[in-house]
């Protein structure tokens, strides 16, 4: 490990003077939530360990996650890149490809046994022994095994990783499966989104790197500084979900003023995610903010829970579509017409026990 | 446990035959206090849930009372519903509590003797008498086993669903490492891992509790017709009395 740079150093031989280094450490420190105190730990950080080897390689995935990555604006993308981890290997951002792209993998992963983190972007599809995925001519799911043998720790970057995404919703034809039904022996972080916002991308990296542990894991095995809230507990809107002031249709008044999307199906009550307080694009906006309800794309099998424009959705377990409401109202009317019927053939048969006891009396 | 109804009637109204059967006729208190007062405390929040839950997930036209700040028509929804469902929960386990400390007849909701043989007979007795294959129906004491396999299914399961499944998505407005996301939380990775399952099922599970209300109504009133003993008031007053003393 002796032969890796520190963040510190590649950043003053990329010419940035101790104060910006001082400044960036700030940032990153109030970025992270965390309080002045911190800033000469993470600059203490910054300047002793060594840069930490980044393996990232992509499955089935649509590269939304890259794409949101290089956006990162605090800490920004190439900061990330350049300065503070050693992106070995990303088939995607390197310049090397085939033979040489494929030789820099092999020499990460023995170079840095066991002290390299791998990101995972995409899932790998199992059908057809992994052959609906192939990366330098063999199944993606035996790169994922050979990558994340020697790995410190595996980041699920995005809902593909994390939970599976469109190619694992029903009915799933390649078998796609989330990292950690394959990966079961390691350490894994779910970031999941479709995309993950930016910020919360490079700050969980950051936070790996500054205290040279997992960030906090919910239940699911998400960072909690990103995930411990719904989009609804912290939405803008929420005021005017509480008085009762809805959408009703896309195009009425309640739309132009910005009231609650709930009745258009915003999933945002069932949502775990930073997008009402990070928001997107340098904290520009977020779906709900441009007038669209939330899709729910960080939770588990958001796909297969019915249309994205429903609160009370599709069971399609029941084969046909119908949502709760249409089940349980037709068999509480199945029952309910048995009732009647079952207390107008009582009404019937007491009568006709009255007449014959009756005719018995007389 | 049994007592004779305080005799001879009298009045303008009794003639001999009342004065003779009314003395001869017995009643058996089966529920006592506790039990009673929960079935009644259920019952109402039964209905307040169903109906703002309802609500919940198909909210009413928006209204424009006041700004925003001041409007909280579906927060008060929302309010009554939370509180009916604690109010339930407290209300189930105290109903549990008593279940334990009460009368058999207690008891009586919370177990199945499904290996008992004669059990299952006087199960698809009662069957036949719904069926109208039964001429006379018999007498009970507490539930009919019938009844005992239906108030199981839907209300001790039920509810026990209900509340379970209700203070999951519950612990999700009060955030994690709360009480109910200490105690709940579990049940959103159990169903899958998204919460829209959990409030789809917590949907499915009022239809089911509404189900059981129409059977319920039905057959409490039509046995306090058409059987041999007391049905209604017995949740009243908690006597149940007996139409004749036939005894079988």
């Amino acid at each position: 490990m002796e032969n890796i740079e520190t963040f510190y150093e590649v950043m003053r031989r990329q010419g940035i003077t101790r104060r910006s280094f001082m400044k960036y450490c700030s940032l990153t420190a109030a970025a992270l939530g965390l309080g002045p105190s911190f800033v000469p730990k993470i600059a203490h950080a910054m300047e002793t360990k060594p840069r930490t080897p980044v393996i990232w390689v992509h499955g089935l995935e649509c590269t939304c996650c890259s794409e949101s990555f290089i956006r990162s604006a605090h800490p920004l993308a190439k900061d990330v890149v350049l300065s503070m981890i050693s992106l070995d290997y990303d088939d995607t951002l390197m310049a090397a490809a085939g033979h040489q792209a494929e030789a820099a993998l092999e020499e990460t992963i023995e170079k840095y046994k066991g002290n390299y983190i791998l990101a995972v972007e995409g899932n790998p599809p199992l059908n057809e022994d992994g052959m609906y995925c192939i990366v330098g001519g063999k199944p993606f799911v035996d790169q994922l095994h050979h990558a994340a043998k020697h790995a410190k720790a595996v980041i699920s970057w995005g809902a593909c990783a994390s939970y599976g995404c469109v190619q694992a919703a029903k009915p799933n034809p390649t078998r796609a499966t989330p990292v950690h039904k394959v990966i079961t022996d390691k350490p894994i972080i779910k970031v999941p989104g479709c995309p993950p916002i930016a910020e919360v991308m490079t700050g969980v990296i950051t936070y790996m790197l500054t205290f040279d542990k997992m960030p906090e894991l919910d239940r699911q095995g998400r960072p909690q500084m990103f995930y411990s809230q719904r989009i609804h507990d912290k939405c803008y809107r929420r005021p005017h979900f509480d008085a009762g002031q809805f959408v009703e249709e896309w195009d009425d008044e309640n739309a132009k003023k910005g009231y609650c999307l709930y009745k258009m199906g915003c999933k945002g009550p069932t949502t775990y995610n930073a997008c009402s307080t990070v928001r997107w694009n340098e904290g520009v906006s977020f779906p709900i903010q441009s007038g669209h309800g939330c899709i729910g794309c960080s939770e588990d099998g958001f796909w297969d829970q019915g249309s994205f424009y429903d609160r009370v959705t599709d069971l399609t377990q029941f084969g046909v579509e119908a949502n709760a409401d249409k089940v349980g109202l037709g068999a509480a009317g199945v029952v309910g017409a048995g009732v009647a019927a079952h207390a107008a053939i009582s009404a019937l048969k007491s009568a006709q026990k009255k007449t014959q006891s009756k005719k018995e009396e007389a | 446990m049994t007592d004779t109804t305080p005799s001879p009637l009298s009045g303008a109204h009794a003639d001999e035959h009342d004065i003779a059967t009314a003395s001869r006729q017995t009643s058996v208190y089966v529920y006592e206090a506790p039990v009673r007062i929960w079935h009644w405390i259920n019952a109402a929040a039964i209905i307040v849930l169903c109906i703002t839950g309802y609500f919940i997930g198909s909210p009413p036209p928006s209204m424009q009372i006041a700004e925003a700040n001041y409007q909280f028509v579906f927060g008060y929804i929302r309010f009554a519903h939370f509180a009916a469902g604690l109010i339930m929960t407290v209300g189930f386990l105290g109903r549990a509590y008593w279940a334990i400390f009460g009368n058999h007849h207690a008891r009586q909701m919370f177990y199945l003797p499904i290996f008992k043989v004669e059990w299952w007979k006087e199960v698809f007795f009662e069957v036949r008498w719904y069926l109208f294959l039964e001429k006379q129906p018999k007498k009970y004491v507490g539930h009919n086993p019938l009844a005992q396999l239906a108030m199981f299914c839907f209300i001790t399961l039920g509810v026990a669903f209900m509340i379970v499944t209700g203070l999951a998505l519950y612990s999700e407005g009060l955030g994690q490492g709360s009480w109910a996301d200490l105690m709940f939380g579990w049940v959103i990775p159990a169903v899958g891992g998204n919460s829209m399952m959990l409030h789809t099922i917590h949907h499915l599970g009022m239809w089911w509790i509404i189900i059981f209300m129409i059977i319920h109504i039905y057959v409490a009133i039509r046995e306090d017709i058409m059987s041999r003993q007391s049905i209604v008031s017995t949740m009243i007053s908690g006597y149940r009395t007996f139409k004749d003393d036939d005894p079988d």
